[in-house]
């Protein structure tokens, strides 16, 4: 058996270490080998956007990604988004809008979604749903998703004014 | 997938070392998002990937206001359409890119890769033509340049031989009053495969067209040049009439299959109208129009 590859990368800040198999994607990597389980697996081809994580600023489908290509970079799965204890807004108009209901979709959907805000922060719902046309959901039926993100998005204006 | 190795070369020699070299079978990868896919499901099969993404060539940007633009091989889309220059000068190349899958599928996938890929309905390459891109194909016998007209030869194949890689794309400086367009139609609004795709550049000068250049996606084998389509309003008047007759050569040179995305017939009829479509928006930006 030839040997693993030991990659050292920063996934939400904190400097991590993991082996892994070249033919390993980095979603394997993140669920099986690190147990941060918080980012999906959906359909493992990059159409579903329930594995998407920020890969040094870039949202990526990580089942697209693989493990040994992390080497050197900075990861934010969803594991990373709240501050401590404290929701990240977005986690919280999630729950408050019930922009989920079996939940497989909701990490990829909030890595995707704080990616634009971090990046736009007044997007139109047009770009909002462009923008989350790699992440599908089979429950809400979008509505709810965008409405969410919506309201934080409004929620900073205001807080700026 | 079974046990594979992965090497990064930093350079083109170092690639081409590699697999000229390597006594199993090299998987080139970009970004990924056609290769994995295939090495997955098994409708490829490598020992080694060779992600080519750190070798800073094949990912560099290169444009120069007298010569145009070197894009290197494995360039991520949103790179290209994010860049000022592109989005200046090359309005149909922002076209594309920023319709190929959705915002995590641009945050890796190359126009390189796309084109090696060599799908029919591969949303890129019909602007790649219109634009007159080059292909720099290097190789252990050094490089050499394809029009990228004839580079894909088959579905899923391309003129690369054994060894050699796509090095960068080159677009030649379009000339002035010009203009350029790509639009593909698919049932949904987006992240779906071209049921027919159309890509045009022209060029205008005192309302009449200096040039034009015509290509198709997902009507053939390949994707298709229709050099008649563009001859034939080499010198014409810009009006409608002109442009529906360029349409229709374009409908029937078109030469599609019928499958689950749509009819042989319906896909003609397309080429047809996106043809006419995206004339007017290219003419449009010609003059300047942003749009």
């Amino acid at each position: 058996m030839p040997s693993k590859t030991r990659v050292v990368t920063t996934i939400n800040g904190e400097e991590t270490e993991f082996l892994c198999e070249p033919r390993q994607s980095l979603l394997e990597c993140l669920r099986d080998v690190l147990g941060l389980t918080g980012t999906k697996e959906g359909c493992n081809d990059g159409n579903c956007g329930a594995c998407t994580v920020m890969l040094d600023g870039r949202i990526v489908t990580s089942c697209l990604v693989l493990g040994v290509e992390a080497q050197g970079s900075q990861i934010i799965t969803v594991e990373g988004i709240a501050a401590g204890q404290e929701l990240d807004p977005l986690q919280q108009a999630f729950l408050e809008g019930a922009a989920l209901q079996c939940g497989i979709c909701t990490p990829g959907f909030l890595v995707a979604a704080k990616a634009l805000l971090d990046r736009e922060p007044n997007p139109s719902e047009e770009r909002i749903r462009f923008w989350l046309a790699n992440n599908l959901c089979r429950c809400t039926g979008y509505d709810k998703i965008i409405r969410s993100i919506q309201k934080v998005a409004a929620d900073r204006q205001e807080a700026n004014t | 997938m079974k046990w594979v190795d992965y090497e990064s070369p930093e350079s083109v020699e170092g690639v081409i070392e590699l697999l000229t070299d390597s006594s199993g079978h090299c998987k080139i990868m970009a970004g990924g998002t056609d290769a994995l896919v295939q090495l997955r499901v098994g409708r490829s099969d490598a020992d080694v990937i060779v992600d080519i993404k750190k070798i800073p060539e094949l990912m560099e940007i290169k444009f120069d206001s007298s010569t145009g633009l070197t894009l290197g091989a494995a360039v991520p889309c949103h790179q290209i359409y994010e860049n000022t220059a592109i989005q200046n000068v090359f309005p149909g190349l922002v076209d594309s890119t920023s319709l190929i899958g959705g915002t995590q599928i641009q945050g890796r996938a190359s126009v390189g890769g796309n084109l090696c890929n060599a799908a029919p309905s591969a949303d890129a390459i019909p602007i790649l033509i219109a634009y007159e891109v080059t292909c720099l194909i290097a190789g252990p016998e050094g490089r050499r340049s394809v029009a990228v007209e004839d580079f894909c030869t088959g579905p899923g194949k391309n003129i690369l031989g054994k060894n050699e890689i796509l090095a960068s794309l080159h677009f030649p400086l379009p000339e002035k009053n010009s203009g350029a367009c790509y639009l593909r139609f698919i049932p949904r609004n987006e992240m779906d495969i071209a049921v027919a795709g159309v890509g045009v550049k022209v060029v205008v000068e005192n309302d009449t067209f200096k040039s034009a250049r015509v290509a198709l996606a997902s009507v053939a084998p390949t994707p298709l040049f229709v050099r008649e389509a563009g001859e034939i309003l080499t010198g014409q008047s810009v009006n409608d009439a002109n442009i529906n007759e360029a349409a229709r050569i374009a409908k029937s040179a078109a030469k599609p299959i019928t499958d689950m995305r749509g009819t042989a017939e319906y896909r003609k009829h397309l080429c047809e109208v996106l043809t006419r479509r995206s004339l007017q928006t290219a003419i449009a930006r010609a003059r300047g129009d942003q749009s």
